[in-house]
C-alpha cells in the first residue's frame, strides 16, 4: 500500500506535512532534515526539487532554490542522498518541483528512481491535470507513484470534481490565489472557499497549503481539511540556523500546539 | 493553414500550456474568447482605426537602394521602426489591451527586456486609462534607461526584477507571479509569441499585420507580392512571426530567422536558442530552451536586451524542426557593424535587435535579381549608449 494511503487510513485529522528544499541550507542537509522532521513529529515530508525558474513560488522558496542550486544540487544527487532512506524513515515522502528538470532527467527514469527510493508521491505544479492524465498517468501508476494535483480558489466545482477523480493520495488545496509564502491570518473569503470545498466531500483527503505559517493558520486549516502543509515558514526558520533535534522539535511543536513564538 | 496551432495549443510537439492551477481560470478565459474577439467586427473596426490613426500604419516599405548596391541585390526594409513608440511591439499591445477591456480587466501587467514592449504597453494603458505595472530585469533597467524614463512618464510603475540574472526571463517569471497573485482584475499583456497557449497564437495573429501589408506593398514596388527572402530577428519571435505569417504556406518564399549569438554560438555567452538549445519547458510552453544537463535554464547573453531570452516561441521550434524556416545567428560585433552600415548608407539608425537581421547580409550571398525583405523591427534611440561606446572603441583602434 502507498504510504500516503496508510497515513490517511490511520490518521484523519491534524496531519502536518512539511516542505523543505533539497540541498538547502547545505548540499548534504537533505537526509538529515528528513530524519529530524520525521523524529520531530511531522506526518509527511515534501522534498523540493530545486529549479532555476520556480514560477509558483514566492521570494523565500525562490531564494532557497537559488542557494540549493549554487550548493550543487541536482536530481541525480538528490536520488543519491535519498538512497537507503527507507531503512529508517516510514512516513510518506513526496518530491515537489517543476516539470522541466524531471523531463530532462527522463520521466520514465524519474518514476523508476522514485519507486526504487521509496518516494510515494510527486507534486508538479506546472503539470496540468489534463496533460498528466493524457501523457503520464499510466507510467505513474505502474510505478506505484501518486501525482498530487492542486486546486485553487478559482477552480470551479466542476473542475474540482475532475481533479479529484484524477487524483490519488490527497488533493492539495492552495489556500489563496497566490504564490507560496507567508501572508498572515486567513480572510473571510478564504474560509468561505475552504468551506465550499469541504462540503463537496471529495473522494480524496484534503491538505491545505501555501500561507500556513503558525499555530493559528494550522489549526484553522485543520478544521477545514485533513491537515496542512508548511513550506515557506519552515524555510525561513531554517535560513539562519544549523538544524538540530531541539530546533526542529521546537518548530513542529509551535505549529501544532501554541501560537507563542 | 499548415502551420497553425492545433486545438490543444500545440505546433507539432511544441507549445501547450504548462501552467499551475492558479493560472488556469485566466488562461481558459482568454483561450475560450480570443478568437471570437479578434474575429468580431467591432474589434476589427477599433483595432484598424487605432493601428492607422494612432500607431501610424501601414508602416512604409522602403527600397534601400544604397544598401542594395552594396550587397548586389534588392533590399526592402519593412519600417516597423516608424510605428508610434518605435517598434513592432505596439501592434500587439493595441490588440491585447482591446481584448483585456472586453474581458473586463482593469489592471495591466507586462514584462519587458529592451523596454520596447514595456513602453508600448504603458502607452496603450495611458490611452485607455488603465493601471500599468511593468516588470523589467534590473540589468535591463540599467542598459535601457531611456525606455524606463518613457514608461515612468507614461504613468506606468516599473518594477526592477532582481532574481536570476536580472533580465527578460526573470522579468517574465515575475509578471507570471503577479498574475497568480492578482487573478481577478489583472490581464497580462505578454510581449512576444511565447508563454502558454493561446498567447503564441494570439500574438502571432496580432503581428500578422506586418506580412499582410507587405503583400500589397511589394506588389506596388515590384509587381509581385512574394519576395524571394524575408529576414527577421528572433528573441521570442513576434516580429518574425508577423513578417512570416502570411507567407508560411508559400514555400517559394525563403524565410530566415536570425538569433543573437552574443559572443558566439560556441561560447557560453549566447542567446541563440535554436543553435544551442534543446527541447524543454519555459514560461508555460514546450519549446527549444537553453538549459544545462540537469534541466536548469541557463542565463543567456546578448548585447541586445530584446533578444536576451533563453527560449523561443513554440511556433519557431516547430518551424525549425520542419525546416520551413532557416535559422542564422549574428554576434554582438556583427550586429554592431550592420547597424553602422545601415546608418551610414541609408540614414536609418536601427535598434540593436534588427541589426542582427541586417548582419545576415554579410553571411548569405543573395542574387542580383532577388527581392530580399528585412524587417526593421525598431529604431535605435534606446541603444545610443551602446552605439557610442562601440564608436569610441573603433575610433581608438584606428
Ligand atoms: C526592436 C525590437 N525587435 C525585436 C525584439 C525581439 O522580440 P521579438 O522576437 O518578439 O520580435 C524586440 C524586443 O524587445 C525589440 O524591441
Amino acid at each position: 500500500m502507498n504510504r500516503i494511503d496508510e497515513l490517511f487510513l490511520c490518521k484523519r485529522n491534524n496531519i502536518l506535512s512539511i516542505y523543505f528544499t533539497a540541498g538547502y541550507p547545505e548540499l548534504n542537509s537533505t537526509a538529515t532534515l528528513i530524519k529530524l522532521l520525521a523524529e520531530g513529529g511531522a506526518d509527511m515530508i515534501e522534498i523540493g526539487m530545486p529549479f532555476s525558474d520556480p514560477l509558483a513560488d514566492g521570494p523565500v522558496i525562490q531564494r532557497s532554490n537559488e542557494t540549493a542550486l549554487r550548493n550543487g544540487i541536482s536530481l541525480k544527487i538528490l536520488f543519491n542522498q535519498l538512497s537507503g532512506i527507507r531503512k529508517t524513515i516510514n512516513i510518506p515522502l513526496l518530491l515537489m518541483g517543476y516539470l522541466n528538470p524531471v523531463l530532462r532527467f527522463g520521466i520514465e527514469n524519474f518514476c523508476k528512481k522514485c519507486s526504487e527510493t521509496g518516494i510515494d508521491g510527486v507534486i508538479l505544479p506546472d503539470l496540468p491535470p489534463e496533460i498528466y492524465k493524457k501523457e503520464y498517468s499510466g507510467l505513474f501508476s505502474r510505478n506505484g507513484l501518486y501525482n498530487i494535483l492542486l486546486i485553487s480558489p478559482r477552480t470551479d466545482n466542476e473542475r474540482v470534481r475532475i481533479i479529484d477523480s484524477i487524483s490519488r493520495g490527497f488533493v492539495y488545496m492552495v489556500s489563496s490565489s497566490s504564490t507560496t509564502g507567508v501572508k498572515g491570518q486567513f480572510t473571510e473569503r478564504q474560509i468561505e472557499y475552504f468551506r465550499r470545498i469541504k462540503e463537496m466531500n471529495l473522494l480524496n483527503p484534503l491538505m491545505i497549503g501555501f500561507g500556513i505559517s503558525d499555530n493559528s493558520t494550522f489549526k484553522e486549516a485543520c478544521q477545514m481539511a485533513n491537515g496542512a502543509i508548511v513550506g515557506s515558514a519552515f524555510i525561513k526558520f531554517l535560513s539562519d540556523k544549523k538544524p538540530d533535534k531541539v530546533l526542529i522539535e521546537g518548530f513542529i511543536d509551535r505549529i501544532r500546539n501554541s501560537s507563542i513564538t | 493553414m499548415k502551420y497553425n496551432v492545433d486545438e490543444w495549443g500545440y505546433y507539432g510537439e511544441f507549445g501547450g500550456a504548462y501552467i499551475p492551477e492558479m493560472m488556469h481560470s485566466n488562461i481558459k478565459l482568454l483561450r475560450d474568447n480570443y478568437l471570437n474577439i479578434i474575429n468580431s467586427e467591432d474589434f476589427n473596426k477599433e483595432i484598424n482605426s487605432l493601428l492607422r490613426d494612432y500607431a501610424g500604419r501601414p508602416s512604409p516599405l522602403f527600397h534601400a537602394k544604397r544598401l542594395s548596391k552594396h550587397y548586389n541585390t534588392n533590399i526592402y526594409l519593412k519600417r516597423e521602426d516608424l510605428n508610434h513608440t518605435g517598434a513592432h511591439k505596439i501592434n500587439n499591445t493595441i490588440g491585447q489591451i482591446l481584448i483585456a477591456r472586453r474581458l473586463g480587466k482593469t489592471r495591466i501587467i507586462a514584462e519587458t527586456g529592451a523596454g520596447q514592449h514595456g513602453v508600448a504597453t504603458a502607452t496603450v494603458c495611458a490611452l485607455m486609462g488603465l493601471e500599468c505595472v511593468v516588470y523589467m530585469g534590473k540589468l535591463d533597467v540599467e542598459r535601457q534607461m531611456p525606455n524606463v524614463l518613457r514608461m515612468k512618464m507614461l504613468g506606468a510603475e516599473v518594477v526592477p526584477v532582481v532574481s536570476g540574472n536580472m533580465t527578460l526571463k526573470d522579468a517574465t517569471n515575475e509578471a507570471i507571479r503577479d498574475w497568480i497573485n492578482n487573478p481577478n482584475d489583472t490581464y497580462y499583456i505578454i510581449g512576444s509569441v511565447v508563454g502558454p497557449h493561446p498567447y503564441p497564437d494570439l500574438v502571432a495573429r496580432l503581428q500578422s499585420v506586418i506580412s499582410r501589408e507587405l503583400k500589397w506593398q511589394l506588389k506596388e514596388h515590384t509587381g509581385k507580392s512574394d519576395p524571394d527572402y524575408i529576414i527577421a530577428c528572433v528573441g521570442g519571435g513576434s516580429n518574425a512571426a508577423g513578417s512570416f505569417y502570411n507567407y508560411l504556406d508559400n514555400e517559394k518564399v525563403n524565410l530566415i530567422a536570425v538569433e543573437a549569438a552574443g559572443k558566439g554560438v560556441k561560447t557560453a555567452e549566447t542567446a541563440a536558442t535554436i543553435a544551442t538549445g534543446s527541447p524543454g519547458i519555459i514560461h508555460g510552453s514546450r519549446t527549444m530552451l537553453i538549459q544545462d544537463e540537469d534541466g536548469q535554464v541557463k542565463e543567456p547573453y546578448s548585447i541586445s536586451a530584446g533578444l536576451d531570452y533563453p527560449g523561443i516561441g513554440p511556433l519557431f521550434a516547430a518551424l525549425n524542426q520542419s525546416g520551413r524556416v532557416t535559422f542564422e545567428s549574428a554576434t554582438d560585433e556583427e550586429a554592431m557593424e550592420a547597424a553602422f552600415r545601415l546608418t551610414r548608407l541609408e540614414g536609418i539608425i536601427p535598434a540593436l535587435e534588427p541589426a542582427h537581421a541586417l548582419a545576415v547580409l554579410d553571411k548569405i550571398r543573395f542574387g542580383l535579381k532577388d527581392v530580399v525583405v528585412i524587417t526593421l523591427s525598431g529604431r535605435g534611440d534606446k541603444d545610443m549608449a551602446a552605439y557610442m561606446s562601440y564608436m569610441n572603441r573603433m575610433n581608438n583602434i584606428s
